[in-house]
């Protein structure tokens, strides 16, 4: 199935979906000057995927990026950031380590608030968060750091709702659906061009233990033979263009790759960018610490061409 | 010195009854146990609080704040329109430095974080707002991990509490959870929150009826099905009655008071006090085992007894005279203490570098199991030699600083004195003890080096 308003022209339109994952890994080995700690680099594949991506999208004209983390995580319905700037230090509760990051980004509000009013038109439960002292998760930062490290594109940014937790994964999925539509009806409405960021990764199990040293590849590998097989399978079937395929395994994905994708971020692109059969370009697969992350970019701006 | 745990409690991690207990009976309601709870926290003499919070997720083993004032902002990320909690805490900081290194004698991966702008939970940070008023007590905030079983948070406890016996202090510990965590997934007005179900009212109950009854051991031993029953799958499951049970010893016979139940947005909030004084009623019924050291993610409930013996058998240690033993150390080769108090000093039997627990050798043996000689390091043996020293001297009250006299053995004189010595310098150097090292044959297990110590008790 293909929406039509992906690539048209003339109207407000989705002209690129990248699922950007958001391990806290990449910032640290890039060593920006925004990042405290300091690394030796490390999971060059990923980064050099990213690398790929953001060459990818220099070629693409876009005005905003429009993304959903897994690590805003919201129970009473799905939220939108509404403050025009956002400024602050993020540190990662998990690895403090490795991510304290000084962010700064504008918001989109109009488009946000466009995303948060169609998606209660279609009766859901949304939330405009307005207050100056809120931080942004870290999850949003690294995928919008490592995919336009310039920050100079405004962006929306979108909580995740936690309907798998609450529900099961096919409300879940029902949930994104919604959100997807209306996330593409209100671009549609906006006249502008944007990119969506999914960041989420693929197979999710973490090793329990750090090395001394963080980087060091010798010890980094995919945490068992199942989650690899998870993760190429999603992968072919996102090169195969096969996403309702990807939609229809959705809830075996997420119980047995114990994935990220059970945030939501997945659903919801491929739901906006109207369950896609065109296939994605991957730019770069790799793990950190044991869980999978695949770099992938549907090029939505080309398809009108074909 | 002897330290206990004064008291416990059970409290609510949402932000309500500190941005606006009035605009709901029931917020109010858990605001004044909080208050009342706060209340028992100054009549007890606590001098430590230390808390368990749910909501602080971690991977990389268990996490605890070491920052001396934490400093920020705190906005839910749900309820954010409620408005913002700052907040500046006190930490305890040579307590979580301790807490990391007892969990690291008793098997378990954790780390100290230490980070101007770390993210403090928001659970932590309602908590210690209401409990603490004004920082007076030092606190200390722990992690749940992500992947952490029943044995592992109960092993953290078991840590925890070396470190509150070591240290002698009268401290508080805190769980931070909901009882039944399942919220409503829509906005709602204040006036028509309610426990989100009946089913998860009944649970709650009886909980709650448990905790009453001061049977905190049957609480956790039911956690698994409360989990099952009652709770959303968030990031981590219900783990924090097996912390709160292990930090009690496990026992059935507390005296317990719920000082408040009500809903927070359909989740199930208490404030329940638990006191150590038994309330005479209630054996102990413990059918789970009674795990001491974590050995990873597999066998762990079998990990009792060490899993390196080395070809020598182990014994408990002695128990005549003055004599003082900990679990903190290796368990002795024959039958003698690890030390004994005579007059105002201490004498400690011969310590190596092999580990409590696992009785493994950090920096490796110096040969296998078939006497072929290996490659080892005699720095990592004699770190870990010089640490077990400590851990004997801190639970027996005394410390490193105490060390005055030192006979050091030594397996290869030539191979190890240079690094031995370097390690020596680094650490017992500085306290300036006097010391003869010796050149000998062989000790009974394949370690290099062995100390031989006198300390001020």
């Amino acid at each position: 199935m293909r929406n039509l308003l992906v690539g048209y022209m003339g109207k407000g339109s989705i002209v690129a979906g990248c699922l950007a994952p958001h391990p806290p890994h990449l910032v640290y080995a890039e060593n920006p000057p925004q990042n405290e700690p300091v690394s030796e680099g490390g999971w060059e594949q990923l980064r050099w995927g990213y690398e790929s991506l953001r060459a990818s999208l220099e070629k693409v004209d876009y005005d905003v990026l429009v993304i959903l983390s897994p690590h805003w995580q919201t129970y009473v319905g799905t939220h939108f950031i509404g403050l025009e700037h956002c400024a602050s230090k993020s540190v990662d509760p998990v690895f403090p380590n490795l991510f304290r990051f000084d962010y700064d980004m504008n918001v989109d509000v109009e488009l946000s608030r466009a995303i948060h009013d169609e998606a209660q038109s279609a009766g859901m439960a949304v939330k405009m968060m307005e207050n100056p002292d809120f931080r942004v998760d870290y999850g949003t930062i690294v995928s919008l750091h490592m995919t336009r490290p310039a920050w100079d594109k405004p962006v929306v940014v979108i909580s995740s709702n936690r309907g798998m937790s609450y529900y099961s994964s096919e409300v879940m999925q029902e949930m994104m659906a919604e959100l997807g539509r209306a996330t593409a009806k209100a671009i549609e409405a906006s006249g502008k061009k944007c990119v969506l960021i999914a960041s989420n990764s693929l197979s999710h199990r973490h090793f329990t233990t750090e090395n001394d040293v963080p980087e060091d590849m010798s010890k980094e590998h995919i945490e068992s033979h199942a989650m690899h097989l998870w993760d190429m399978r999603i992968i072919e079937l996102m090169r195969a263009g096969k996403s309702q395929q990807i939609l229809d395994e959705m809830p075996e994905f997420c119980e047995q790759a114990i994935s990220e994708a059970d945030g939501g971020a997945f659903s919801w692109i491929l739901n906006a960018m109207g369950v896609p059969d065109h296939p994605a370009i991957l730019h770069g697969y790799g793990t950190i610490i044991g869980t999978g992350n695949a770099i992938m970019e549907w090029p939505c701006h080309r398809w009108g061409e074909q | 010195m002897s330290g206990e745990i004064v008291m416990s409690l059970v409290v609510p991690p949402h932000p309500h009854p500190v941005l606006c207990p009035e605009k709901n009976p029931g917020w109010q309601a858990i605001r004044d146990a909080y208050d009342a709870a706060a209340a028992q926290i100054e009549e007890s003499g606590a001098d430590l609080i230390i808390i368990y919070s749910t909501l602080w997720p971690s991977i990389i083993g268990h996490q605890i704040q070491a920052q001396q004032h934490p400093e920020w902002v705190m906005v839910d990320a749900d309820f954010h329109d409620l408005g913002s909690i700052p907040y500046r805490l006190s930490i305890d900081t040579k307590f979580a430095h301790a807490w990391n290194d007892a969990n690291h004698a008793r098997g378990l991966t954790s780390r100290t974080v230490d980070y101007d702008g770390f993210p403090v939970d928001v659970g932590s940070v309602v908590a210690l707002e209401l409990l603490n008023r004004g920082n007076r007590i030092p606190a200390v905030i722990c992690s749940t991990n992500v992947y952490s079983n029943r044995a592992e948070t109960t092993v953290l406890a078991k840590a925890c509490l070396d470190v509150v016996k070591a240290q002698g202090k009268k401290a508080v510990a805190v769980s931070v959870m909901s009882l039944s965590n399942r919220m409503f997934t829509e906005p709602i007005q204040p006036e028509e929150d309610r426990i989100h179900s009946l089913k998860d009212d009944e649970w709650n109950q009886k909980m709650l009826e448990l905790m009453a009854d001061g049977r905190l051991e049957d609480v956790g031993q039911l956690s698994r099905t409360i989990h099952s029953q009652i709770r959303i799958k968030k990031v981590v499951a219900f783990k924090p009655m097996w912390w709160l049970s292990a930090m009690n010893g496990n026992r059935n016979d507390l005296t317990g008071e719920v000082l408040a139940y009500e809903e927070i947005h359909g989740a199930g909030a208490a404030v329940v006090a638990l006191s150590p004084e038994s309330c005479g009623t209630g054996d102990k019924e413990y059918d789970e085992d009674d795990v001491e050291f974590y050995g990873g993610d597999r066998g762990v409930l079998d990990n009792t007894e060490p899993t390196e013996d080395h070809g020598v058998a182990l014994h408990e240690p002695t128990t005549k005279g003055n004599s003082f033993n900990t679990d903190l150390a290796p368990k002795p080769v024959g039958a003698y203490p690890h030390a004994r108090r005579e007059g105002d000093l201490l004498y400690l039997s011969g310590v190596g570098p092999r580990q409590p627990g696992d009785n493994s050798i950090p920096g490796g043996p110096i040969k296998d199991a078939d006497g072929n000689p290996l490659n080892y390091d005699i720095k990592a043996q004699t770190r870990a030699t010089i640490d077990n020293v400590a851990r004997i001297l801190e639970q027996a009250g005394s410390s490193l600083d105490n060390v005055i006299d030192v006979t050091s053995f030594l397996v290869d004189m030539d191979r190890d004195f240079a690094g031995y010595n370097e390690v020596w310098a680094e650490t017992l150097g500085k306290v300036g003890p006097t010391r003869t090292t010796l050149a000998i044959q062989a000790l009974p297990t394949p370690i290099a080096v062995e100390l031989k110590v006198i300390a001020k008790a």
